[in-house]
């Protein structure tokens, strides 16, 4: 009897040092995590002139602070998973900087109920971030393995209000909208005509503007109750760009 | 330059081979410690250089593109730096091989000195010529394998002349050698970055590559995807509703997308081009003939048939962008080249105004980044003589009364490149004597691209109706009108303040000077003295928005001006750490007495190095201007240049006998200064009156031009280096590692100065260098 104990005190004493690292990266990561909303926290507060605000919504910092990165980016680059800078992620594409997907998410003014488009998955951060904002989260990516590969990172993460799909998202996702919300990450030399239909009445949508690294601007898609669209082009940096008034 | 070009992008093309040519610089180095052991088994060493420069110059290449290197993400991942000096190491190898076989050359037969340059000035003028026409006939990666055999096979051209023992199994292995690199060159690839756009629409399912041209001016790619069209239509209104047609993307060196529109005859697939902000001029008056710059794939010929012109001329400066739209993939685009109205010229803007008489109703100039000659990497400076002041000039004196010049460029927030146009517009009409210049503008945008049309003569009120009308259908916003308000700016696609309006007004006024100054980006007009239209790099911004790195602040810094002071510091320091230091050192403990005083070795070394490449790359410039094309201006100049410089360097031996070498040398620089500072003079004369010369008369009047200025420029480094043979023969190799050093650090010295200066003052700043040599020439009497 005490052999057995002994036994399973072994075993469980072996499980618990080889959990411990686990537990200890994990432990570390969610450290991480919570250093890099404090750093877009500090940079909102300096950008608060040109944002008109000083604060991102309290919902999308709890997000972002959920939301393990470190499970959306290759293995090789996992160690920058919480470095507020935009990623490799394969496939010539990239996962933004934290601090754009924020202020990105920002800018939609996201709501419990709200039913938000995705126009290029990529890693799906970005949809996973959205995920625990809203209703459900339509995603659609046109690079086959990409897709795949967000599609199962996706499950195995546990999210059930995102739907994935493989396609051209220039006619959007007919089905399912109209949408409160499009966010499209992919390049577009213009805006696709679909999608304007498919956003609500009041509905808003963002398109980062820029090279595969660096977000130039983003580009707001307002459409009015009655229908008429409007846009408006935010710099992600608080710059003015004359000194003095004029 | 090519390769990489195609595999990366241009700017940092420019810099890795502008670094590699420090392997030159390197081989004095190892040559000058090593010189005893090396000329010991001269010949082995001498053969054995020429081959491994052949062999390397395919291999590091083919390691090189190994690397993963991403310049973008230089900014945060400092193992990126590790794998640029890995380029850069790699690079320099095949350098390093031939400069060593040079340089032990000049050490093996002092006498022939003259002549050695002289071969080494030809040879590489033949080459520079060469690659040009190498690249119509072989994809680049091809051409550089041609180039590795040739270097192979020519090392037994001196197992031959230097009588090596065994001779026929020499030049056996080396043959076997070449043949091993012709199978490997089979299979070599180019491996593009994964973030050139090319590279991004191949990874759609369906991307199909119809079509690849290999060219000097860019590799041509046409992709066709049935499945996922393109649907490419920068610009677009957000009130479009009609798809464009389908499409076949048109990439040059993997990158600067435009597309090719299925046409086939009927213009209802194209009413989207109705809805581009440039197509504001075909709204204001009904143009009765046009002139469309840079056909490309044939957007802006498309929006003039759309628009009924009758009389359509088309400039493209790229033929086989021509021959590809038009006969290879002509039933697909209609033949739209040749088509009826249609009248193509194969020439590049500035050549064809200065020859025509014509005039236009409408001079159409639209988005043409895509197929300007910076996107080719022989041209990585980003200088265009498209939107200098004296081209807006030109196209205002080919307008018909009341016609129109519209120019299109792409939005940038903060706005740049729009506004330094519209700045450019204004100072060349106020220098043609224009005063009512803002009755005479219009400047619209929309969330991508920007229109300013200018009228010759002032915009009536139904005109500004129009142009209003035009704006409310389509959803763009007025930057500038005549008698605009601020009320009607701003409306559509709003930014925070209404940061276009307020600058057109600012730059429409008296004190726009001040405007200039405060402004954060660079919007002085472009000239053909200072053809950077793209640059609006201010240091005091950068330091701004370096501190706002974390916010955003990266996507506003412009990093290709950066990355030439980071090149020139970079020249600077590993000049210094490998090429000078171990120099200074291994000298102090050999060489403490030597009849040439030591400074004189290094100044005037250091010199000429700098004069000769600053005065090639100003001149270089200046003749894009009277050629018309960057591709010719390089190759003729630099062909033109050391092939009179090898001529000098060959009559110099001559020369000294007959005058002595200090004379002669006096005789040089004076000649050099008094050739230059003419040309300085007349150039802009000659240049007009000869402009509308045919090509060959052209070519044949810049080969004159330059040949008594390079012929005198050939003469100073042999000159020295024979003084040095007879007085200081260690030095040689050190002479040799300080002229290569200096070259590297001239040729983006040149260019930072002529961004700041002009080319005028780099070509000063050099003669001023030139005039230093008489005071260090290393002559025996300036003995320590």
């Amino acid at each position: 009897m005490r052999l057995i104990v002994l036994k399973i005190a072994i075993v469980l004493l072996l499980a618990l040092l080889l959990l411990l690292p686990v537990a200890v990266a994990n432990d570390d990561y969610a450290q991480q995590r919570q250093a890099l909303i404090s750093e877009i926290e500090r940079n909102v507060a300096l950008t608060r002139h040109y944002l008109d605000k000083s604060a991102f919504e309290k919902r999308v910092m709890d997000a972002l602070a959920k939301v393990p990165r470190h499970e959306f980016v290759p293995e090789e680059v996992r160690e920058s998973a919480y470095e507020n800078r935009p990623l490799p992620i394969g496939h010539g594409q990239t996962i933004s900087e934290p601090y754009i997907v924020a202020l990105m998410t920002d800018l939609i003014e996201t709501r419990p109920d709200f039913k938000v488009l995705e126009i290029g998955t990529g890693s799906a951060y970005q949809a996973a971030i959205l995920a625990e904002l809203v209703d459900r989260v339509y995603s659609i990516e046109i690079v086959r393995p990409l897709g795949e590969m967000a599609a199962q990172r996706l499950e195995k993460l546990g999210y059930k209000n995102i739907e994935t799909r493989i396609a051209d998202g220039y006619y959007g996702w007919k089905d399912s909208g109209p949408f409160d919300a499009i966010l499209v990450t992919a390049a577009a030399s213009h805006v696709p005509p679909p999608l304007i239909e498919q956003l609500k009445p009041g509905g808003k949508m963002v398109i980062p503007v820029g090279s595969r690294f660096m977000t130039q601007q983003l580009l707001f898609v307002e459409k009015a109750g009655d229908g008429t669209v409007s846009t408006r082009q935010v710099l992600p940096v608080r710059f003015v760009p004359l000194t003095g008034q004029h | 330059m090519r390769l990489f070009s195609i595999i990366q992008w241009h700017h940092f093309a420019y810099m890795v081979i502008g670094l590699a040519l420090l392997g030159y610089g390197m081989s004095g180095t190892v040559v000058s410690i090593m010189q005893h052991a090396l000329m010991r088994n001269f010949k082995a060493v001498y053969i054995s250089s020429i081959v491994l420069f052949g062999i390397t110059s395919v291999f590091a290449f083919l390691l090189a593109q190994q690397i993963p290197f991403n310049s973008e993400e230089l900014l945060w991942d400092r193992q990126q730096l590790w794998f640029l000096a890995g380029l850069f190491v790699l690079l320099s190898i095949p350098f390093f091989f031939a400069a060593t076989a040079i340089c032990l050359a000049f050490m093996q037969f002092k006498k022939q000195t003259a002549k050695i340059y002289a071969a080494d000035l030809v040879g590489a003028s033949l080459g520079s010529a060469g690659i040009i026409v190498l690249l119509y006939w072989l994809f680049p990666q091809h051409a550089l394998v041609t180039i590795g055999i040739v270097s192979v096979l020519s090392a037994s051209a001196a197992v031959i002349e230097l009588h090596v023992g065994k001779r026929k199994a020499a030049v056996t292995v080396i043959v076997l050698i070449a043949a091993g690199l012709l199978i490997v060159g089979q299979y070599v690839e180019l491996n593009m970055s994964p973030y050139k756009s090319l590279q991004q629409i191949m990874r759609i399912s369906g991307a199909d590559i119809k079509h690849q041209r290999s060219g000097p001016m860019g590799l041509l790619t046409v992709v066709e995807n049935k499945s996922v069209p393109f649907r490419h239509a920068p610009g677009l209104s957000l009130n479009a509703v009609d798809e464009p047609p389908p499409q076949m993307a048109l990439f040059i060196d993997g990158d600067a997308m435009s597309v090719i529109n299925q046409f086939s005859g009927s213009v209802t697939q194209l009413t989207f081009l109705d809805y581009m902000p440039s197509a504001l001029p075909y709204h204001l008056d009904q143009p009765g003939s046009a002139l469309i710059v840079g056909g490309g794939g044939g957007s802006s010929i498309l929006q003039s048939i759309v628009h009924q012109v009758p009389d359509i001329d088309v400039l493209e400066m790229n033929s086989q962008v021509v021959e590809l739209v038009d006969k290879v993939l002509g039933k697909y685009s209609g033949n739209l080249y040749s088509r009826e109205r249609i009248n193509t010229h194969v020439l590049e803007v500035r050549d064809y105004l200065g020859e025509t008489n014509k005039n236009f109703d409408l001079i159409q100039l639209s988005l043409l980044d895509a197929f300007n000659s910076s996107s080719s990497g022989l041209h990585a400076l980003n200088e265009s003589y498209l939107y200098t002041i004296e081209a807006i000039q030109l196209y205002l004196q080919h307008l018909e009364p009341g016609g129109y010049l519209a120019l299109t460029r792409w939005v940038n927030v903060p706005p740049r490149d729009s506004l330094k146009l519209m700045y450019t517009v204004v100072v060349a009409m106020q220098r043609l004597g224009i005063e009512d210049v803002s009755e005479r503008l219009m400047f619209i945008r929309g969330w991508q691209t920007a229109t300013l049309v200018v009228k010759n003569g002032r915009f009536t009120q139904a005109e500004i109706l129009n142009a209003k009308k035009f704006c409310l259908q389509r959803s763009f916003d007025v930057a500038w009108l005549p008698g605009i308000l601020e009320s009607e700016v701003n409306r559509f696609n709003r930014l925070e303040s209404a940061s276009f309006y307020n600058a057109a007004r600012h730059l429409l006024s008296k004190n726009s000077d001040d405007f200039l100054q405060q402004y954060k980006f660079d919007l002085r007009p472009a000239s053909d003295d200072r053809p950077y239209f793209q640059h609006f790099f201010k240091w005091k911004t950068f330091r701004e928005l370096f501190d706002l790195r974390n916010q955003g602040g990266m996507s506003l810094i412009e990093w290709g001006y950066l990355i030439l002071v980071a090149m020139l510091f970079i020249a600077l320091l590993l000049g210094v750490v490998l090429i000078l230091l171990p120099l200074w050192f291994f000298y102090r403990i050999r060489h403490q007495t030597s009849m040439v005083r030591r400074s004189h070795v290094v100044f005037y070394f250091l010199a000429i190095g700098f004069a000769f490449l600053m005065i090639e790359i100003a001149f270089m410039q200046k003749f894009i201007l009277f050629l018309h094309h960057p591709i010719y201006s390089v190759a003729v100049i630099l062909a033109a240049f050391l092939l009179f410089a090898g001529v000098g360097s060959l009559a110099s031996s001559r020369l000294v006998e007959k005058f002595g070498r200090k004379k002669l040398l006096v005789f040089c620089i004076a000649g050099i200064v008094f050739i230059s500072l003419v040309y300085l003079g007349v150039l802009g004369e000659l240049f007009s009156l000869f402009g509308g010369a045919v090509l060959t008369g052209r070519i044949l009047l810049t080969v004159l031009l330059i040949s008594p200025l390079a012929f005198l420029m050939g003469m100073p480094f042999p000159v020295a280096m024979a003084s040095l043979g007879k007085h200081a023969e260690s030095y040689i190799p050190w002479a040799w590692a300080i002229n290569g050093c200096a070259s590297v650090i001239s040729a983006s010295l040149a260019t930072l100065l002529a961004i700041s200066f002009g080319f005028n003052a780099v070509v000063l700043i050099a003669l001023v260098l030139y005039l230093t040599t008489l005071k260090t020439y290393p002559d025996a009497t300036s003995g320590a």
